[in-house]
């Protein structure tokens, strides 16, 4: 039988790449990571990702995946052990539900806390908000998933390291333990479960590559 | 135990119509309640506290919201007429087209519905660059599933519904045959399913309303 053959083209800085190594690392899966230079997309890039030419792409025997969801639940379907998704349909619909609210509805407040010139409070407010409204989805469980990890806290988890990041270089609050204490206490557990840290970039590396994003965000004039 | 499915939806949402579609390919015999937007029902803000949207599928009491997580829920409880292909990466690929109509195609689409004059002319190049991409999927395929409609097609499907209502209404054509002959005749065939066309809305009450939103937006603007 022909060797499997498995690649993700990523980027060190990006939290959907991060994603999907998290799935990847779960599953035991071996595969080679090929770094993007995110300014300067390669063709294979291109090629495997015509729609959106983003990262992360997941390369399994040739075939091109993409969008961070989809490659986890693909990753789920292709390889059976430690399941990430539950069985049962409702809990999956759960879990599917809230990572799509987390995406659509946490993420770009988060950002837009990080990208606003002025407008940083509210949109971090807001963003807490949306975020408090996670902890339904824990329900007194030490993880999303239950008691091991699974899909949603894998979708979630990198809020924990770049919410932090967002947190320093916009001046904001974010991750409130005080009033989010189920989400706290969860990132705090999740974060140091150890083949998650072991996937985690340096956090001066990924708070200096941040503040110059920042910069370019909110115009380099003061 | 008697099996109890309920829909809160509208008549004219395209996402609840997706979720009508599903049931109604598996033959899931359901209760749809007709929700007032403007004043939303308690039954309705309890079932989905969070966006407070339609559909909301109540299975045995159970709700579930956002019409893609229904349809992958409607696919994993009743078996029959499956949606989704079985082999992984083909279910993941038919994720990828049902994600690429809610992102891309369906806001560009809006673009070009409510714009005008120069930035319409930019709407319309964003809906050309998202139909070719649904133009090259379609090569060799009478359907995004294949030679039966599936996942993707109930998601995509609103294009065949509901881009003539937007034509008649902005008097431009949008999808020309010419330009894109795979994704018109998918468009035509998809509409010919059974279950689809009997599940239509009724065409002039579906253009005054939706006539009657793009008057408000723009009026608002």
């Amino acid at each position: 039988m022909a060797e499997e053959s498995v690649k993700l083209l990523g980027y060190w800085a990006s939290p959907f790449a991060l994603r999907v190594k998290w799935a990847l690392k779960l599953k035991g899966v071996h595969y080679e990571y090929v770094e993007e230079n995110l300014p300067n997309k390669s063709p294979l890039l291109l090629r495997y990702n015509p729609v959106y030419k983003k990262i992360p792409v997941l390369v399994h025997n040739g075939k091109p995946l993409a969008e961070s969801l989809l490659i986890i639940e693909y990753i789920d379907e292709a390889w059976k052990q430690n399941p990430l998704l539950p069985d049962d349909p409702y809990e999956r619909a759960n879990a599917r539900f809230w990572a799509k609210f987390f995406d659509e509805k946490c993420v770009p407040e988060v950002m837009g806390a990080f990208a606003s010139k002025g407008e940083e409070q509210e949109k971090a407010a807001k963003a807490r908000e949306n975020l408090k409204m996670l902890e339904r989805a824990l329900e007194g469980k030490p993880f999303f998933g239950g008691d091991k990890i699974g899909f949603l806290d894998i979708a979630v988890g990198w809020i924990g390291i770049w919410g932090r990041i967002v947190e320093e270089i916009a001046g904001v609050s974010l991750i409130d333990a005080e009033t989010m204490p189920l989400l706290t206490a969860w990132l705090n557990n999740f974060l140091e479960v150890p083949v998650i840290k072991a996937c985690i970039p340096s956090w001066h590396e990924l708070l200096e590559h941040n503040k110059g994003f920042h910069k370019i965000l909110t115009g380099s004039s003061t | 135990m008697a099996e109890e499915v309920k829909l809160l939806m509208t008549w004219s949402s395209p996402f609840a119509l997706r979720v009508v579609w599903a049931l109604k390919l598996k033959g899931v015999q359901f209760d749809s309640i007709e929700e007032d937007l403007s004043n939303k029902s308690p039954l309705l803000l309890q079932y989905n506290p969070v966006h407070k949207k339609i559909p909301v599928l109540v299975h045995n009491g159970k709700p579930i919201s956002e019409s893609l997580v229904i349809l992958e829920y409607v696919d994993e409880t009743w078996r029959q007429y499956p949606l989704l292909p079985d082999g992984p990466y083909d279910r993941a690929r038919a994720r990828f087209w049902a994600k690429f109509s809610d992102d891309k195609v369906s806001p560009s689409m809006w673009g070009v519905f409510i714009k005008q004059g120069k930035e319409r002319e930019e709407a319309f190049d964003q809906v050309f660059e998202n139909l070719k991409f649904l133009e090259e999927e379609l090569k060799g395929k009478k359907f995004f599933g294949g030679e039966k409609i599936g996942f993707a097609d109930l998601a995509l499907g609103w294009i065949a519904e509901r881009v003539c209502v937007l034509e008649e209404i902005i008097g431009v054509k949008i999808v020309e045959e010419e330009k894109f002959p795979l994704v018109s005749a998918w468009m035509q065939e998809f509409v010919k399913v059974p279950i689809i066309k009997e599940s239509l809305p009724p065409h002039e009450k579906l253009v005054t309303k939706i006539r009657g939103i793009r008057e408000k937006f723009i009026g608002a603007a």
